[in-house]
């Protein structure tokens, strides 16, 4: 019975992801949506692969990481360098990429993740600023002028299929008995432990599935812009996709995808106003820490509760959640 | 050899730096277990008001000195009460997710309202370099280091011996004992953000004056660097943010001038892992097991 509540379940996400696939292709071959608006499109699919990915690190398992830029340029480097130098296809090469970032974000999670809180969070703000560093380093690569030529091979079609997987994979992790070993870790890491969950393995394992998902992420960017250097993976960027995370809630698979798209949007539609974009921002992730430090969608009873069955209620009165979001 | 001489006292000029942003650090750590992200924001305003003072103004060092300390204490006052006192129970991910926020909303509230662009400080104090056989010290790296120095002693004065000092002891070592020994928590947690933040102006008055360049994000990579030097010294203990303020310096130093200059903030970042990794509670820090 249960099986095929979770079945019908994941139908219903599917259903739901192919049928705004329909809506958004066929807006963009009747031309209502123009390249502009089909590249901010785009870019809000890379940023649900990276905002979901690092949700199953900071939402699911707790565990704050500041260097989710740093994965995302070990993918889109290696990525590039196998279509460029190596004339690997495209769908190889992302692979290789998100392989890359999976086996860094193993090797950088082993010794890390016994540290707690604050430190790991430093920790990985390091990590991602030495990759950072070492690409700058690294003239193979081009060095801090950044790697050119990268075919233009990323289309909405790809993006967007790979958000799905992406989304998928991610509640089908949060879903399984791994997914409650990571959410036990979230709320007590200590009496996880003295349950016998090996925490350490778990959260490698939740960091090395979020480490391949950024790398993924990093070379469709990469495919997308023909260009990367060090800087366009810095700190910054980490932060930016933290704050995604943060505002739509964390632990909130639906919370992280409305977050990406209402935050890759808003600084579009306010374009005039970019000098103040940051300062915005910054005083939206105080408020919202100190007065809905859940998340704006993100409540605990949402992320325990099934995925689909959110997806359903959200689908039931979407309208207002939407208006609720591009309030905020 | 005269390298690795000429080095050092980079390094412990540097260092002094470190050192006095790095009290900051481990004086709310300890206090309130918080990493203040914002602290390196805080000894850039500290900065930008010598930066205002010395210029418009054309104060002498100590007033220059003093006004950039009192900026800097209101400004982490300020924080401390709108931002940090409402969340101080919430879980720690709340915590170290605003002290991001506000050390993002200063750093571009700075770019808007003085403007992207580095700036040069004026000359507070004219260089006079001093040759000792072949290597060469100069008055500024002298001012630095005598600066921190008598800070720090100040610090410890303040700790040990007065009576704030003793509640900020009593409150980090257990709040809420403290607080029925009729100690006022929330006034003690002021006054510590408010020495660590105008310690932090200093650290940025004196770098002011040695590179004569203020920039709004120069918070970001030394507070950050500081905060390690924390670490490394055992966060929540003063001798060894100075410890690990100047074993910092000496370092980056070291590796600017044997490795590679690019490479300094990578080292810095190695250090913290491998002594997380290696002693976890820092040089100085003495092993603690997490309650259940």
């Amino acid at each position: 019975m249960t099986k095929l509540k979770e079945r019908t379940k994941y139908l219903i996400v599917i259903g739901i992801a192919v049928l705004v696939y329909l809506v958004l292709a066929n807006l963009m071959r009747y031309q209502v949506l123009n390249n502009y608006h089909i590249q901010i499109i785009t870019f809000a699919g890379i940023n649900i692969i990276l905002a979901v990915s690092l949700n199953l690190i900071n939402g699911i398992t707790g565990q704050l990481s500041l260097g989710h830029a740093g994965f995302m340029s070990v993918g889109g480097y290696v990525a590039s360098v196998a279509s460029i130098k190596m004339g690997i296809p495209f769908l190889p090469a992302l692979i290789l990429g998100g392989i890359a970032a999976a086996i860094v974000g193993c090797l950088i999670g082993f010794p890390t993740l016994r540290l707690k809180g604050d430190y790991l969070a430093i920790t990985t703000l390091g990590f991602g600023e030495i990759i950072r560093v070492l690409f700058v380093n690294i003239e193979y690569v081009g060095g801090a002028r950044g790697l050119m030529g990268i075919p233009k091979k990323t289309t909405f079609d790809i993006v967007y299929l790979l958000a799905v997987v992406t989304v998928l994979v991610v509640i089908n992790i949060i879903n399984s008995t791994h997914g409650r070993a990571l959410k036990s870790i979230r709320e007590d890491e200590i009496a996880a432990e003295a349950m016998g969950i090996n925490t350490t393995k778990y959260k490698v394992m939740a960091f090395t599935v979020a480490a391949a998902f950024a790398g993924i992420a990093g070379g469709l960017y990469a495919h997308y812009i023909m260009y990367i250097n060090p800087k366009s993976f810095d700190f910054l960027k980490s932060i930016d996709i933290v704050i995604m995370v943060v505002m739509g809630g964390m632990g909130s698979i639906i919370g992280s995808i409305f977050s990406s798209i209402v935050l890759t949007i808003l600084p579009e539609a306010l374009r005039q106003f970019s000098d103040y974009r940051m300062v915005i921002y910054s005083l939206a992730l105080i408020l919202v820490m100190i007065y809905r430090p859940s998340g704006l969608l993100g409540t605990k009873e949402l992320s325990i509760s099934g995925a689909a069955k959110r997806l359903k209620k959200l689908f039931g009165k979407e309208r207002g959640v939407k208006d609720g979001t591009s309030k905020s | 050899m005269m390298v690795f001489l000429q080095q050092t006292i980079n390094g412990i000029a540097l260092g002094s730096v470190y050192a006095l942003i790095a009290l900051g650090y481990t004086m709310v750590y300890g206090i309130v277990q918080l990493i203040n992200f914002a602290h390196g924001d805080i000894y850039m305003v500290g900065a930008y008001a010598a930066f205002f003072a010395a210029g418009a103004l054309k104060l002498p060092f100590l007033p220059v000195l003093l006004i950039a300390m009192a900026t800097s204490a209101i400004l982490g006052l300020t924080i401390e009460k709108l931002a940090y006192r409402p969340i101080r129970t919430a879980p720690k991910v709340t915590n170290l997710i605003t002290a991001i926020g506000v050390s993002l909303l200063i750093e571009n509230l700075v770019r808007i309202f003085i403007g992207p662009n580095p700036r040069s400080f004026p000359e507070l104090i004219k260089v006079q370099i001093i040759n000792i056989g072949s290597l060469q010290i100069n008055n500024l790296q002298i001012v630095v280091f005598s600066v921190s120095v008598i800070l720090m002693l100040i610090l410890q004065f303040i700790v040990h011996k007065t009576k704030v000092g003793k509640a900020m002891r009593a409150v980090s070592q257990d709040k809420d004992a403290a607080k029925l020994m009729g100690i006022n928590i929330d006034r003690t947690i002021s006054y510590t953000f408010a020495i660590g933040s105008s310690l932090a102006a200093v650290a940025g008055v004196l770098v002011g004056i040695v590179y004569q360049r203020i920039d709004p994000l120069m918070g970001v990579m030394s507070g950050l660097k500081a905060f390690i030097a924390a670490v490394l010294g055992g966060i929540g203990i003063i001798p060894g943010a100075m410890a690990g303020g100047f074993l910092m310096g000496i370092a980056e130093t070291l590796t600017k001038g044997y490795i590679s200059t690019q490479l300094s903030d990578a080292i810095a970042f190695a250090i913290l892992i491998i002594i997380l990794l290696v002693k976890p509670s820092g040089l100085m820090g003495k092993k603690t097991s997490e309650k259940v």
